[in-house]
């Protein structure tokens, strides 16, 4: 690639130029993430000054991972960020593929299709919280006549399915988007050269258009585990707070209620630590694998 | 192997483009059919009705004695080389050609054996473990013929498959592709609108024009007495000379088109027929003014104005004569070369 070049005739400029990005950078990242590193090695004082912070080498993070809530909400975000990306990524590459195949109606199902991407997730929380409703939801009414007592406040599994499909529905647009991008870009004359080549509509597609759409699905699937992970706070807070019991209690909102909620600081810095450490190891796999890990 | 019968094959797009009309056209089984035309003439989507990726809309299509109008391309027992050769891209070239074969349930030593039988064939053994995007466009090119050849099919689709290669490239693999059709004796149709290949490739030629068929014949049948002033102009380059009779009586004496009949008001002459020497027994003389000459190596092309004529008049000659530019020139025709048409219908008169 070729890059431009440009000469300022004054020095300042380039700079002054910049300084708006990188007050924001530091103000709102570097300086919580120091703060956070920081607070994660300390033994918080009491609110009176009586006894200051107190450095505690890594008994925060020690005691995190002695504790089983915290393995709990490991497994519990586990979960939820495996189900919300499978979730999302099969019903975008379903309606990817059956909008790709139409002709006159493709831009309307599109525009549609991407609509519910603008709304924010807190939003969708409190939309799926009233579909979900126990008393008042649609969804529990539906179960019930089919013999299935849906209730999310007690059972942790329906809790778990709501916020998973809570959460999937917004990113179904994005990773819509994405597939219906992809399969544009897949010539049609490969397409009917496996035809003539006698493969089935099925084996056209899982020995063609998916191999060659693997470029676009290990893309999403990293952002998607990164949205999972990180994105859902609104829709947890929203809908189930993280109960119940712990049974959607992920990492990100439990950094929250244990911080803000609980007042827990050093475990909370702690968490966020743990959780920067594994953006960080999502962010150098995509960057290390998205342009090698292509399949051809 | 076999025969191909297309029966007022018709293509009606909707909203009611027809993109080919009345088709009707008998291949013979081995013979190798070139489809050409001008961009738009329907060439394509009658190559594409064949291969059952396009419906047809009217007529019958048989390959064989079967109907297969309504069958899917899998089904049809054909294999076909495409302009972009859509090769599987994440597949090796080994696996891009098995991959008919193991759809078809082929045991996996036949799929071996044929698979590298036709690398052989068309020498490209060593890159079987490659991928497509190592290959060069002409070893591509190959691969592609490869994969419509391990199939052994009733008959091979070739969608111009040589315009995405260089000059010097097409002609060898046009000659290629010529020699391996007549080994296999291979039904074949093949679309190209380049007419050198044309010439050279068919068995018998198929001019189409705005989804019709204008003429079928060998390619000497249509060089020598195409039947419309289409394909007169089509066929042949540089393109055939056309002149109002009118205007030729002005030029020739009356004997020399009295041969003609009367309903011919057009009249060809090809730039080739032409020549320098002096009129002789059964010829005819035409004088004009040389506006610009073309030398082209072992031939030449004269561009001539006509006394009262807008349009130039074209000679070629097989030498580069020695004349300038701006002088009279007198060339001598055989009376019998002429082209006569009526210009209200484009038929050929006689």
């Amino acid at each position: 690639m070729q890059t431009k070049r440009m000469t300022f005739s004054r020095s300042w400029l380039p700079y002054a130029l910049l300084a708006p990005q990188v007050i924001i950078t530091l103000i709102f990242f570097i300086w919580p993430s120091f703060q956070a590193l920081r607070q994660s090695v300390y033994r918080q004082g009491d609110a009176f000054g009586i006894r200051p912070p107190q450095f505690v080498w890594f008994q925060n993070f020690q005691a995190l991972f002695a504790d089983p809530l915290y393995l709990n909400s490991l497994k519990v975000t586990a979960v939820f960020a495996i189900g919300t990306t499978l979730l999302s990524m099969s019903v975008a590459l379903l309606f990817a593929v059956m909008v790709n195949r139409m002709i006159r109606s493709r831009d309307t199902y599109t525009t549609f299709l991407v609509w519910p991407y603008a709304i924010a997730p807190a939003i969708a929380g409190v939309l799926w919280w009233f579909i979900f409703n126990p008393s008042i939801g649609i969804m529990p009414y539906m179960l019930d006549m089919v013999g299935y007592n849906w209730n999310h406040r007690r059972d942790g599994n329906d809790a778990m399915i709501m916020v998973i499909i809570a959460s999937a529905w917004r990113q179904i647009s994005y990773n819509f988007l994405f597939f219906l991008a992809g399969l544009a870009a897949i010539p049609q004359s490969l397409i009917e050269a496996a035809a003539i080549d006698g493969a089935s509509r099925m084996k056209r597609f899982w020995t063609i258009v998916f191999p060659l759409l693997s470029p676009i699905t290990f893309f999403l699937l990293v952002i998607n585990i990164v949205y999972a992970m990180f994105d859902t706070f609104g829709v947890i807070h929203a809908t189930t707070e993280g109960g119940p019991a712990q049974a959607t209690n992920i990492l990100v909102y439990k950094v929250y209620r244990d911080g803000f909620v609980n007042l827990n600081f050093g475990s909370s810095a702690a968490q966020s630590v743990v959780l920067m450490g594994i953006v960080i190891v999502l962010t150098v796999i995509q960057f290390r694998y998205i342009e090698r890990r292509v399949n051809y | 192997m076999a025969s191909i019968t297309m029966d007022n094959l018709c293509k009606v797009y909707i909203g009611g483009v027809k993109a080919v009309s009345d088709v009707n056209l008998d291949i013979a089984d081995g013979e190798m059919i070139v489809l050409v035309g001008p961009s738009g003439c329907g060439k394509s989507t009658l190559l594409r009705m064949v291969a059952g990726l396009e419906t047809i809309s009217d007529g019958t299509l048989k390959i064989g004695d079967r109907v297969v109008n309504n069958l899917e391309p899998a089904d049809r027992d054909i294999a076909m080389v495409f302009q972009n050769y859509a090769l599987y891209p994440h597949m090796t070239v080994f696996n891009n050609l098995a991959y008919g074969l193991k759809n078809r349930g082929f045991k996996k030593a036949e799929i071996d054996r044929r698979v590298r039988e036709a690398a052989q064939m068309l020498e490209i053994g060593q890159f079987l473990d490659r991928k497509p995007r190592q290959l060069s466009g002409g070893q591509r090119q190959r691969v592609a013929m490869g994969r419509a050849l391990v199939r052994e099919p009733a008959a091979f689709l070739f969608d111009e498959p040589l315009s995405n290669l260089d000059a010097k490239l097409r002609v060898q693999m046009r000659v290629e592709i010529r020699q391996l059709q007549k080994r296999l004796r291979t039904t074949s149709l093949y679309v190209t609108h380049d007419q050198l290949e044309a010439l050279t490739m068919a068995d018998r030629l198929v001019v189409l024009n705005a989804g019709r068929i204008e003429q079928v014949g060998t390619p000497m049948e249509l060089y020598s007495r195409p039947a419309t002033t289409f394909v007169a102009g089509f066929i042949g380059s540089p393109a055939m000379n056309m002149l109002p009779a009118e205007y030729l009586k002005t030029l020739v004496s009356a004997d020399d088109l009295a041969h003609l009949p009367q309903s011919a008001d057009l009249i060809g002459i090809r730039p080739e027929d032409l020549s320098l020497a002096p009129p002789k027994e059964g010829e005819m003389a035409l004088t004009g003014e040389l506006m610009l000459l073309e030398p082209a190596g072992a031939e030449s092309h004269l561009h001539l104005k006509l006394a009262g004529l807008k349009d130039i008049f074209v000679a070629r000659l097989p030498q580069v004569p020695d004349v300038s530019e701006g002088t009279a020139l007198t060339f001598s025709l055989r009376r019998d070369q002429l082209h006569p048409f009526d210009s209200a219908s484009g038929q050929r008169v006689a």
